[in-house]
C-alpha cells in the first residue's frame, strides 16, 4: 500500500505497510494482519525482558531527540510504589513533520498495541495519548479504535486475558506547539498552562501528576509491536552499516518536490534516494537550493550537504544538521531564504511560552530584525546582532524552543549570506513594508 | 497577521445571562472523565472543549462555571484558557476557518489561499468575522499536514491540498 503514493521500491515498509488500507483501521482487520500478536507475546514476558529486547533492537526516540527507548524505559522504578504513567506524545506540530498523523489515521491499533506493550514494560496501568487539538481526523479514528480495543478485551482490567490492567485515555490538546515538549505536555495534561518544567526531576522520577512517567513519540511506540513480534535481531539488522541507527524511519517530505509524502526507509539510506527517487526530485526546470532535514528546528542544509548525506542520526549530523523528527522541508531555487527564515522565526516567536527571557525576547527580536532586513532597512551590523542573539538563545533556557529558533537563523546566515546582503544593499526589492 | 479572532467582531452579547453548560448530559460526560484523571484539574482542557462545543466560545461566566465545577479559581482557569490558541475568548463566525501558513505551506502558496479565503468569505481581514456572521478566518501555525499543502480547518473538517481555485467550491457546504 502506501499513502498518498504507492510504496517506492527503495522503501522498507514496516510501519507504513498499511497506510491507505482502510480495513487495517478496524480491530479485526488489524488482527488479520498479525496485529495484537506483539501485545499477547509481551504480556507473557517480564517487564525486564521487554526492556532488554527493545534495548537490543537499538530503537531510538523518533520524536526528535533520538534517545534510546529501552534505556528510557529502564529509568522507571522497578517497584511500583506510586502509579506509573505512560504518555504517548501525539502532539505532532514540528513544521515539516506529518508522520504521526498518518500512523494514527491508518494504523490506530498498531499505536494502541505499542502503547499497551510500553505500559506493561514500565509498570503502568494507564496511558494518556495526547493528541494535538487540530488533528480532528486522527482523533476520531483513535477514539473509535480505543473503544473497539476495550470492547474486544485488548484493553481494560484484563488485557487480552492476561489479568493485567491497561487503560488508555485520549487527551485533546488545544493549540500550542510547546506542548510537544514532554514536560510542557505533562503540565497540559494536569490542566495547566503548557509551560515546560525544569529538569531534574526527570519524568521517570516525578512526571505527570507527580508520579513516575515515560513519554514516548507515536512513531517510537508504533515500532514496538514489530520488534516484540519479530525480535530485536531482525530490527537491528535493518541498518545500512551504522549500528547506532537501526530500524526504519518515516521521512516526511514536503515543499518543492514532485511527490510530497511519507517515505519509510532503512536507517542509512542515502538522502539522495529519498529526495530524487522517492519524492521525485525538484519540479520541472528547478533545482534544490536548501533542505531542512529534521523539522524546522534543525540547521538548514545546502543541496550539496544533503546530497552527500546518508539518512540516519549520525549521517545527518556529519553534514552539519540533525535528523530530528525527519520532517524534510525542501526548498528550490525560487525560494527567498530570508523570507522563509523570517517566517520560521515568527513561528517560534508565536509559539514561545514566554517563561524564559532569552526565548520570549529573543524570538520576537530576531523576527523584528529579519523583518527589517526584508523591508530593505537591514545593516551589515545586523549579522552580528542576529548571531549574538542566537548565541544567547542557545543552551540558556528551560527547553530548546529558543535554540530551535536560532538553528535556522545561524545556519541561514552562514549558508545564504548573499541573500541577506541583497536586501541590505538594495539589489533586491523589499519583500515587506517597513514597520 | 492574526491568530486570534478580532474581539470587536462580536455577533453575540457577551453580557447576556449565562445558561449553565454542565447540566444534564454534558455534566454526565464531564463526570465520566473524573476517574480517568487523578485530579479534577486534569479535566480542565476537556471541560473547556465541552464549553466551546456547546457555546462556540468561552465567555467569562463560562470560565466562572468551569472553575466552580472543577474547584479551581476563575483567574486560574482564565490563565489556562488564554494559553491555548484554539479556545475562543470571544464569539466567532458560525464557521471558523484556520489556514496553515508556516514555512512548508508558505513556500507552496499558502498566502494566496489566505487571500482567496478572505475575499470569498467577505471577512476582508484576518481575525474579522464576515458581515453575515458566517465566517471568521485566521492564520495558524503548522497544522501538521505539510505534505498536503495547504491544509485548512473549517470547524472540525480538516481539508488538505487547498488552492485558491478550490476555495469558492469548498465554502458552499458551510451555510
Amino acid at each position: 500500500m502506501g499513502y498518498p503514493h504507492p510504496s517506492h521500491p527503495k522503501e522498507t515498509v514496516v510501519l507504513s505497510r498499511y497506510f491507505g488500507d482502510a480495513d487495517a483501521r478496524t480491530y479485526d482487520g488489524w488482527v488479520q494482519r498479525g496485529g495484537y500478536e506483539g501485545l499477547r507475546k509481551a504480556l507473557g514476558m517480564t517487564r525486564e525482558a521487554i526492556v532488554e529486547e527493545v534495548k537490543a533492537s537499538g530503537l531510538r526516540g523518533r520524536g526528535g531527540a533520538g534517545f534510546p527507548t529501552g534505556l528510557k524505559w529502564s529509568f522507571m522504578p522497578k517497584e511500583v510504589v506510586k502509579p506509573h504513567y505512560l504518555v504517548c506524545n501525539a502532539d505532532e506540530s514540528e513544521p515539516g513533520t506529518f508522520k504521526d498523523r498518518e500512523i494514527m489515521r491508518w494504523t490506530p491499533h498498531g499505536l494502541i498495541e505499542g502503547c499497551a506493550i510500553a505500559a506493561h514494560a514500565i509498570g503502568a496501568e494507564r496511558c494518556y495519548i495526547y493528541i494535538r487539538g487540530e488533528f480532528t481526523e486522527p482523533w476520531k479514528v483513535m477514539t473509535a479504535a480505543v473503544e473497539e480495543a476495550y470492547a474486544r478485551g485488548a484493553l481494560g482490567a484484563n488485557a487480552l486475558g492476561s489479568g493485567r490492567r491497561i487503560d488508555m485515555v485520549l487527551h485533546r490538546g488545544a493549540g500550542a506547539y510547546i506542548c510537544g515538549e514532554e514536560t510542557a505536555m505533562m503540565n497540559s495534561l494536569e490542566g495547566r498552562r503548557g509551560n515546560p518544567r525544569i529538569k531534574p526531576p526527570y519524568p521517570a522520577v516525578a512526571g505527570v501528576f507527580g508520579v513516575p512517567t515515560t513519554v514516548n513519540n507515536v512513531e517510537t511506540l508504533a515500532a514496538v509491536p514489530p520488534i516484540i513480534t519479530r525480535g530485536a535481531a531482525w530490527y537491528k539488522s535493518l541498518c545500512l552499516g551504522n549500528p547506532k541507527s537501526t530500524g526504519t524511519k518515516l521521512i516526511s517530505v514536503c515543499g518543492h518536490v514532485q511527490r510530497p509524502g511519507n517515505y519509510e526507509v532503512t536507517m542509512g539510506t542515502p538522502f539522495r534516494d529519498i529526495l530524487y527517487d522517492m519524492a521525485g526530485g525538484p519540479k520541472p526546470g528547478r533545482t534544490f537550493k536548501a533542505i531542512i532535514p529534521g523539522g524546522s528546528s534543525v540547521p538548514i542544509m545546502t543541496r550539496e550537504e544533503a546530497e552527500a548525506a546518508v539518512f540516519d542520526y549520525e549521517g545527518i549530523a556529519e553534514q552539519g544538521s540533525l535528523l530530528g523528527s525527519a520532517g524534510c522541508i525542501v526548498m528550490d531555487d525560487t525560494t527567498d531564504m530570508v523570507y522563509q527564515i523570517c517566517r520560521l522565526a515568527r513561528f517560534y516567536a508565536h509559539e514561545s511560552c514566554a517563561q524564559c527571557t532569552q526565548c520570549r525576547e529573543g524570538t520576537a527580536w530576531t523576527t523584528r530584525i529579519l523583518e527589517r532586513i526584508l523591508a530593505g532597512r537591514g545593516k551589515q551590523e545586523d549579522f552580528q546582532l542576529l548571531l549574538d542573539l542566537s548565541e544567547n538563545m542557545t543552551g540558556k533556557t528551560i527547553c530548546v524552543l529558543s535554540d530551535s529558533c536560532a538553528a535556522p537563523v545561524v545556519s541561514g546566515i552562514q549558508k545564504f549570506r548573499g541573500e541577506f546582503e541583497a536586501y541590505m544593499t538594495g539589489a533586491r526589492e523589499p519583500a515587506m513594508a517597513a514597520v | 497577521m492574526s491568530r486570534q479572532a478580532n474581539p470587536t467582531a462580536t455577533h453575540g452579547d457577551p453580557h447576556a445571562s449565562h445558561e449553565p453548560v454542565f447540566v444534564g448530559e454534558t455534566r454526565a460526560r464531564l463526570q465520566a472523565l473524573y476517574p480517568k484523571y487523578p485530579t479534577k484539574q486534569g479535566c480542565l482542557l476537556p471541560a473547556l472543549w465541552m464549553v466551546q462545543e456547546a457555546r462556540g466560545w468561552i465567555s467569562e461566566p463560562a470560565i466562572n462555571e468551569v472553575a466552580e465545577v472543577l474547584e479551581l479559581t476563575p483567574a486560574y482557569v482564565k490563565g489556562v484558557v488564554t494559553f491555548y490558541t484554539m479556545y475562543h475568548t470571544h464569539p466567532v463566525g458560525r464557521h471558523f476557518i484556520q489556514v496553515c501558513t508556516t514555512s512548508p505551506c508558505n513556500i507552496c502558496g499558502a498566502e494566496d489561499v489566505v487571500r482567496a479565503l478572505l475575499d470569498a468569505t467577505g471577512c476582508g481581514e484576518l481575525g474579522a468575522t464576515s458581515p453575515d456572521g458566517r465566517f471568521t478566518v485566521i492564520e495558524v501555525e503548522c497544522l501538521g499536514a505539510c505534505g498536503f499543502a495547504t491544509p485548512i480547518l473549517i470547524d472540525d473538517d480538516f481539508i488538505e491540498s487547498v488552492t485558491p481555485e478550490k476555495v469558492a467550491g469548498l465554502l458552499e457546504r458551510y451555510a
